[in-house]
C-alpha cells in the first residue's frame, strides 16, 4: 500500500466540444503532502478537482487513489473512499440551519444515512461532534441560524467546515479564502495548517495569494490552458521564467 | 412519551398544537361527536388521506420528487385488497394477502420508475411516472375480467366490521356498538400508526438525509450521500404508505374503482393538499386534507343553501351554484397560495418564531 501515491492523475483529460479544459496532466500526491495548484482564470484549476472528485467524467486518463483506479466512480463511492473537496463556489444546504449542515456531514461518515426509526435529535455524538468541528471555525454563535441568513464570510466558513467534518485522507480546498474579509482569512489558514500538520492528510490547494502559498506549500503545480506547464519545488517554481511570463506575469497586481 | 410518538417535532405554534389537537380529538371520537352516516364516511375519508398526503409530501415536501404515480400506488394496494376478496371470499386472510401483493408490487414498481429514471433530470421522472399511471389506468379498465373495468369490484367485508354486526347490546353515549364502529376505528388506528411512523422517518437520520438533497443533491452527493439511492428510497416509502392507504380505502367503502383509487382528479386533489397544508412538514398533511376534505364535503352543502338565500339578488346566485364549488375551491386555492406561500402550517410556524 505505502509504495502507491496516496493519489495520482495519469494523461487525465477533459474536452468540452472543442475545448481540453484539462489536457492530459499526470502528477502524484504523495502522503502529507500539501500542493498548491496555480493559474490564471480558466486554467482548468477548479475542472482538474472536478475530474478528481469525480463531478465531471474524465474524456480520457485514469485517477488512482491509493494505486487503485477510481476513474469509473460516482462521487458519493470516492467521498466514501476518502477524496474531499470545498467548493470553489459556496455549495451548501441553504435551508437548514448551520448545525445540521456539519451535521450532516459527521453523519454521512458515521454512515448512520439509512437508520430510518431511530431520531436524529438523539444521537448526541454526531451533533456534539458538528459543534466541535463549528467551534473550530468559530461558528458556534451562528450555529442555529439557516444557511441562507449567513453572511458570504461565515458561508466560507461553513464551506470549509463541512470538509473538516468528512475528515478525509485527501483534502482538495479550491480558493478557500477567495471572497473573505482579511479577518476572517487566519481561521481558515489556521486551520489548513493544523490539518497539514497531520502526517496522514495529503491536502490540494488552489489558491491566488502569493504569500499563503509561500508559507503553506511543498509544491506547486502550474495550470495554464489546461496543461501542467511548472510543477515541483516552490521557490524554483516562482522562480521559473514559464511561470513569471504565463501566470505571476499577468497576476502580479493581486498576488 | 408524546415528545416520542412524534419523534420530536414539535408543533412548534401554540395555534398549529391545538388546531392539530383539534383535530386528532374530532377524528378519535368521531362516530361520537357527529353522529350520522355522512360524518362517518368524511371522518374516515380524512384519516385515510391525512395518510396518503404525508406519504405524498415525503417524497414532493421532504425530498424534492415529484411524482404523478402516487394514485397508481393507492390504487393497487386498493385492488389488491378488492381482488383477492373478490376471489378469495371477505376474510381477514384475502385482506392481508390481497394487501401484501399490493404493497409488494407497489414496491416493485416503484423501484424500477426510480432506478430508471430518478439518475436523469427532476422532470424526465415527473413525465415518467405520469406515463405509467396512464398507462396502467388504461390497464385496469381493460381488463375488465379482473378488476371490474370502470365499474369498479363491489365486495363484502369480513363480518366484524359489517354495520348489521352487533359487537355488544346497548349503546354507548347513544351510539350503537356495531361493526361499522369497529371498522371507523380500524381506519383510525391504522392511519395514526401510518401517520406516526412517517413522522418518524422524517425525523430520523435518513429523513435529514432526504431534506439535504432536496436542498443540494450535488452538494449530498460530494459529502457521500448516493442521492439516486436515496431518491429510490423515498419513491418506494411513499409508494408503500400510499398503497396501505388504498388497503384502509378498499375496506372502508366496499368498492374500489378507477374514480375512487386512480383517478387523475385525485392527484391533482392530493398535490393541493400538500400545498395548502404546507410542504416538507407532515402536519402539513393533518391540516391540508382536513380542510380539504371538509370543504369538498360542505362547501356544495353551503352554497346550495347560499345560493338559495340570494335567490333575490343577480348573479350571485348563480355564482354561489352548487355545480361551481370547484371555482370557489380554486379561488380559495389561489388566495391561500398567495397569503400562505408556505402553506398554512408553514405560516404558523413562521410567526411563532
Ligand atoms: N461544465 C463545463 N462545460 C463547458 N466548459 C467548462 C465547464 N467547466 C469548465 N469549463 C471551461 O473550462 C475552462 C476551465 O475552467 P475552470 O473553472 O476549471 O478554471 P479555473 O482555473 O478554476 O478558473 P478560476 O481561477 O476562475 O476559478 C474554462 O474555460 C471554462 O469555461
Ligand atoms: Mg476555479
Amino acid at each position: 500500500m505505502s509504495e502507491h501515491p496516496v493519489l495520482e492523475t495519469r494523461d487525465l483529460t477533459i474536452r468540452f466540444g472543442g475545448h481540453v479544459a484539462v489536457d492530459a496532466v499526470s502528477a502524484t500526491f504523495a502522503r502529507g503532502s500539501l500542493t498548491a495548484i496555480v493559474g490564471p482564470n480558466g486554467a482548468g484549476k477548479t475542472t482538474y478537482f472536478n475530474l478528481i472528485s469525480g463531478q465531471l467524467p474524465a474524456t480520457r486518463g485514469q485517477v488512482l487513489l491509493n494505486g487503485e483506479d477510481i476513474t469509473r466512480l460516482g462521487v458519493a463511492e470516492r467521498t466514501r473512499r476518502g477524496i474531499g473537496r470545498a467548493f470553489q463556489l459556496t455549495n451548501l444546504f441553504p435551508n437548514l440551519t448551520v448545525r445540521e449542515n456539519v451535521r450532516l456531514v459527521v453523519q454521512a461518515k458515521a454512515n448512520r444515512g439509512f437508520d430510518l426509526f431511530s431520531m436524529a435529535a438523539r444521537h448526541t455524538e454526531l451533533i456534539e461532534k458538528a459543534d466541535h468541528v463549528l467551534a473550530q471555525v468559530q461558528l458556534d454563535d451562528v450555529a442555529d441560524q439557516k444557511v441562507a441568513f449567513l453572511s458570504h464570510g461565515n458561508q466560507r466558513k461553513l464551506e470549509v467546515a463541512l470538509l473538516i467534518a468528512l475528515d478525509p485522507d485527501v483534502l482538495m480546498f479550491d480558493e478557500p479564502t477567495a471572497g473573505m474579509s482579511v479577518d476572517e482569512v487566519p481561521v481558515i489558514l489556521d486551520l489548513i495548517t493544523a490539518m497539514k500538520a497531520d502526517p496522514g492528510r495529503t491536502i490540494l490547494l488552489v489558491e491566488h495569494k502569493m504569500d499563503v502559498i509561500r508559507s503553506l506549500a511543498d509544491r506547486i503545480m502550474v495550470l495554464h490552458n489546461g496543461q501542467l506547464v511548472a510543477d515541483g519545488d516552490p521557490a524554483e517554481v516562482i522562480a521559473s521564467p514559464i511561470v513569471q511570463q504565463a501566470y505571476l506575469g499577468v497576476e502580479a497586481e493581486d498576488a | 412519551m408524546i415528545t416520542r410518538l412524534l419523534s420530536g417535532d414539535r408543533p412548534g405554534s401554540p395555534i398549529l398544537a391545538i388546531v392539530l389537537l383539534a383535530i386528532f380529538l374530532c377524528l378519535a371520537f368521531a362516530p361520537f361527536l357527529f353522529p350520522g352516516t355522512r360524518s362517518l364516511e368524511t371522518a374516515a375519508r380524512i384519516c385515510i388521506f391525512i395518510v396518503l398526503v404525508a406519504s405524498y409530501d415525503l417524497l414532493l415536501g421532504y425530498t424534492g420528487i415529484v411524482s404523478f404515480a402516487h394514485t397508481m400506488f393507492f390504487g393497487i394496494g386498493a385492488y389488491g385488497v378488492a381482488i383477492a376478496i373478490s376471489a378469495w371470499g371477505p376474510s381477514f386472510t384475502s385482506i392481508l394477502v390481497g394487501g401484501a401483493a399490493g404493497v409488494a408490487l407497489t414496491m416493485v414498481l416503484a423501484l424500477l420508475i426510480g432506478l430508471f429514471s430518478l439518475r436523469v433530470r427532476a422532470i424526465f421522472f415527473a413525465m415518467v411516472t405520469l406515463a405509467v399511471a396512464s398507462a396502467f389506468a388504461v390497464l385496469v379498465s381493460q381488463m375488465s375480467w379482473l378488476t371490474g373495468g370502470e365499474d369498479g369490484l363491489n365486495y363484502a367485508i369480513p363480518g366484524v366490521f359489517k354495520p348489521a354486526t352487533k359487537l355488544m347490546d346497548g349503546r354507548l353515549f347513544g351510539v350503537r356498538l356495531d361493526g361499522k364502529l369497529l371498522l371507523y376505528y380500524f381506519v383510525f388506528v391504522s392511519s395514526l400508526v401510518l401517520f406516526l411512523v412517517m413522522l418518524r422517518m422524517v425525523n430520523s437520520p435518513f429523513g435529514r438525509v432526504l431534506q439535504a438533497v432536496r436542498e443540494n443533491a450535488f452538494r449530498a452527493e460530494a459529502i457521500g450521500y448516493r442521492v439516486v439511492v436515496y431518491r429510490t428510497a423515498a419513491t418506494v416509502l411513499s409508494a408503500s404508505m400510499a398503497a396501505l392507504a388504498g388497503v384502509l380505502i378498499a375496506v372502508w367503502l366496499r368498492y374500489t374503482g378507477p374514480a375512487t383509487t386512480l383517478s387523475f382528479e385525485i392527484m391533482i386533489d392530493i398535490l393541493l393538499m400538500v400545498v395548502i397544508g404546507g410542504m416538507g412538514t407532515m402536519y402539513g398533511a393533518v391540516i391540508g386534507a382536513t380542510l380539504f376534505i371538509l370543504a369538498q364535503t360542505y362547501l356544495q352543502n353551503l352554497m346550495g343553501a347560499a345560493s338559495d338565500a340570494t335567490s333575490a339578488i343577480p348573479l350571485l346566485p348563480d355564482l354561489l351554484d352548487p355545480g361551481r364549488w370547484l371555482l370557489w375551491l380554486g379561488v380559495l386555492f389561489i388566495l391561500s397560495v398567495y397569503f400562505f406561500p408556505t402553506g398554512i402550517v408553514g405560516r404558523l410556524r413562521g410567526r411563532a418564531a
